[in-house]
């Protein structure tokens, strides 16, 4: 089976394993049922919340999901990213930027002694340690054993202490009602939410939907693969370039990683 | 010393009735907040995404705090035997169950879904200090159940020691845990410090006991039981010793953080030109909270003692409440550093300092907490004997002169 792991599409991937098409075909009956957002995803988890954890699980954790992102060709002011992040997964502001939640956004930072000045979409950054999930009480903040770090939208009482915890502000609460929700990333007002990587598109090998803009009208800053699989090209670009992770002082190892920072 | 009689308050009066109906009032007001926070999404509140502990938690890490110190009272009494104290430890004991329910039915009303707490009671993530928490407080509210219950019944007195000791510690540890939910943010300058768990300590003594001065005083007004000078002479020292406690791990606090070259950037913010929390820094947790109340404790002369103490309890808790917003909101309003050194924008509010202006249902949430707490107070003394008959002088200080004429 031919399986993308990453932007190259030269990768084979021979240990694909079955059990992740069944996560998506979860999702996908959770989507039929899911006419009236919020109530009916309650409704869902409460009669097979094991099951949905058993299918997180069944991930393999000999893959790690990851991003290089190279500042060298992310302009400032182009955002195909971050609108094509909320067009896949159903994001609507409100017209209120203070509470509006943002999965992806375009970062501009200046240095002020020299004055040279870059761009950068900030992420979840899926952390290896990611804190978001060892202050989270009820378990909700999990990470599938191939690394990337989401919220069981149906455990998660909204307390909000993993978005105390996140050091790059990469979580958003859902402050209001929601309408229109996309069936495969559901969510829910009064929970806690951030970037899934798409999720639903990597276990159907397909790419993140901000990488696949950034490459098909930006300026294909972003490279998505495996990053324990030495021969992917994620994998051969950070071991023949230097690249940064953000905050690296703090230890947590996150998976997406800047070039030309 | 005359044998202690304890006696439930008559408590059949208007302005009980009154009393009660107003504090009931204020937790269906809380309960309305909540409602409507839940119906609308939080939108509604001042809580944004960048400040995402508002109003609610100061309300709530207050009580809390304020609960474990609340304690003290009996933990002097029994753990470390001042016979002066041991009338009051009961009263101690319903202040500390009565001021966390408070603080944590907040925490609750203001979740995302309060409606899963079933879920938080199933699935627990022992690597979560928030988790641990919880079991803390539950246990806590057990040990000094067991511990009222024992110095209640005769026959089990000589075991109430034991269980004051046993809650003595778990108090520590719970004050411990409840800083730990800030001092593990590793991510958030404000609270990246190995001080928050001494602070959060010394926070309590001094905010549980001005909480439990404060309700001693009223009640004895209220119901006319005689209040002498020693128990509050004693207490208002007590408690100056507290404030002075804070003010010290506070400097240090801050010293430290300003040390530490990577934090100097909070540090200015909260001290030069964090605008209301500088003020509120300044003025009311050093002023009102700290030096105010030490010179009243100390300096109040004697015939005005009582009135100078309950003034200066009222300003500990206000200075208290001054200290949480400028720690809560003022740290979270301080942008995070992602990278380090450079200028930062975003449609984010990345390298920004955040806004927040409390909203209506916030603090009705909050002071429909301190409301609960009152009720269960008030509830708790009409129906068992928490509260000596009378305090005077002669009758609990067994080293009092018998200058009264009073045998
Ligand atoms: S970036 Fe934040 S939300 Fe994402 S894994 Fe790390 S700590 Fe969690
Ligand atoms: S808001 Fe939800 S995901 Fe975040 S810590 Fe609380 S329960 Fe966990």
């Amino acid at each position: 089976m031919s399986r993308k792991t990453d932007n190259t599409q030269t990768q084979e991937s021979p240990d694909f394993d079955p059990q992740r098409r069944s996560f998506l075909g979860a999702m996908a009956t959770a989507a039929g049922l899911t006419l009236a957002p919020g109530v009916i995803l309650y409704s869902i988890t409460k009669s097979q919340p094991t099951e949905a954890r058993e299918l997180y699980a069944a991930v393999s954790s000999d893959v790690r999901w990851g991003m290089l992102i190279d500042l060298g060709r992310c302009e400032s002011g182009c955002d195909d990213c971050v609108s094509a992040c909320a067009k896949e997964n159903g994001l609507r502001g409100h017209g209120r930027p203070t509470t509006d939640a943002q999965w992806i956004r375009k970062v501009d930072i200046k240095d002020p002694q020299t004055g040279n000045s870059k761009s950068l979409p900030m992420l979840c950054q899926h952390c290896e340690n990611p804190p978001c999930v060892d202050v989270c009480p009820t378990g909700a903040s999990f990470k599938r054993a191939d690394g990337i770090v989401l919220v069981d939208k149906h455990t998660c009482i909204g307390c909000r202490y993993c978005m105390m915890a996140c050091p790059y502000k990469a979580r958003s609460f859902v402050h209001e009602v929601l309408e229109d929700q996309k069936s495969f990333a559901p969510r829910g007002k009064g929970t806690v939410e951030s970037c899934t990587l798409c999720v639903h598109r990597i276990d159907s090998d397909r790419l993140p939907a901000c990488v696949e803009a950034c490459s098909d009208t930006g300026g294909g800053a972003m490279l998505f693969g495996d990053l324990n699989n030495p021969d992917s090209e994620i994998s051969k670009r950070v071991a023949k370039y230097a690249s940064q992770q953000i905050r690296a002082d703090l230890g947590l190892k996150p998976g997406i990683r800047y070039r030309n920072l | 010393m005359k044998r202690i009689i304890y006696s439930e308050i008559d408590g059949n009066s208007k302005p009980f009735y009154a009393l009660a109906a107003l504090l009931g009032a204020f937790v269906l007001a809380a309960l309305a907040s909540a409602f409507y926070m839940e119906h609308y999404g939080h939108y509604v509140t001042g809580m944004n995404n960048q400040v995402v502990w508002g109003m609610p938690h100061v309300f709530a890490f207050f009580l809390i705090i304020a609960s474990s110190g609340a304690l003290n009272v009996a933990s002097i009494g029994t753990v470390f035997g001042k016979k002066i104290y041991k009338p009051l430890g009961r009263l101690s004991g319903l202040l500390a169950i009565a001021l966390l329910l408070g603080g944590l039915t907040i925490l609750v009303l203001d979740l995302g879904r309060p409606d899963r707490l079933i879920v938080a009671m199933l699935n627990y993530n022992f690597k979560s200090i928030f988790a641990w928490n919880i079991f803390l407080y539950v246990g806590f509210i057990a040990v000094i159940a067991l511990y009222v219950w024992l110095q209640m019944e005769r026959r089990m007195n000589r075991f109430a020691r034991l269980a004051g000791t046993l809650a003595f510690f778990w108090r520590l540890v719970l004050t411990t845990g409840t800083g730990s939910i800030l001092g593990f943010l590793v991510a958030r300058e404000a609270y990246d410090s190995a001080i928050m768990a001494p602070l959060f300590i010394a926070m309590s003594f001094s905010f549980g006991l001005a909480a439990y001065l404060l309700v001693l005083m009223a009640i004895c007004r209220g119901t006319g039981r005689e209040l002498g000078d020693t128990v509050i002479l004693r207490m208002g020292r007590l408690l100056g010793v507290f404030v002075g406690s804070v003010l010290y791990l506070t400097a240090i606090q801050h010293l430290a953080n300003i040390y530490a070259a990577q934090h100097a950037g909070v540090e200015r913010f909260i001290l030069l030109d964090g605008g209301i929390f500088t003020s509120l820094f300044w003025i009311g947790q050093v002023f009102i909270g700290g030096l105010l109340p030490l010179l009243l404790v100390y300096r109040t002369p004697k015939q005005n003692l009582q009135r100078g103490v309950a003034i200066a309890s009222a300003l500990v808790i206000a200075g208290g409440f001054a200290q949480l917003y400028v720690l809560i909101v003022g740290g979270q309003s301080y942008p995070l550093n992602l990278f380090p050194g450079m200028e930062v924008s975003s449609s984010f509010f990345d390298g920004a300092v955040a806004t927040y202006a409390p909203s209506l249902p916030e603090v009705g949430l909050g002071l429909g907490g301190v409301a609960l707490a009152g009720l269960i107070i008030l509830v708790g003394i009409k129906v068992l004997r928490f509260l000596p008959t009378t305090l005077a002088n002669a009758a609990i200080d067994p080293h009092h002169e018998v200058t009264t004429g009073r045998p």
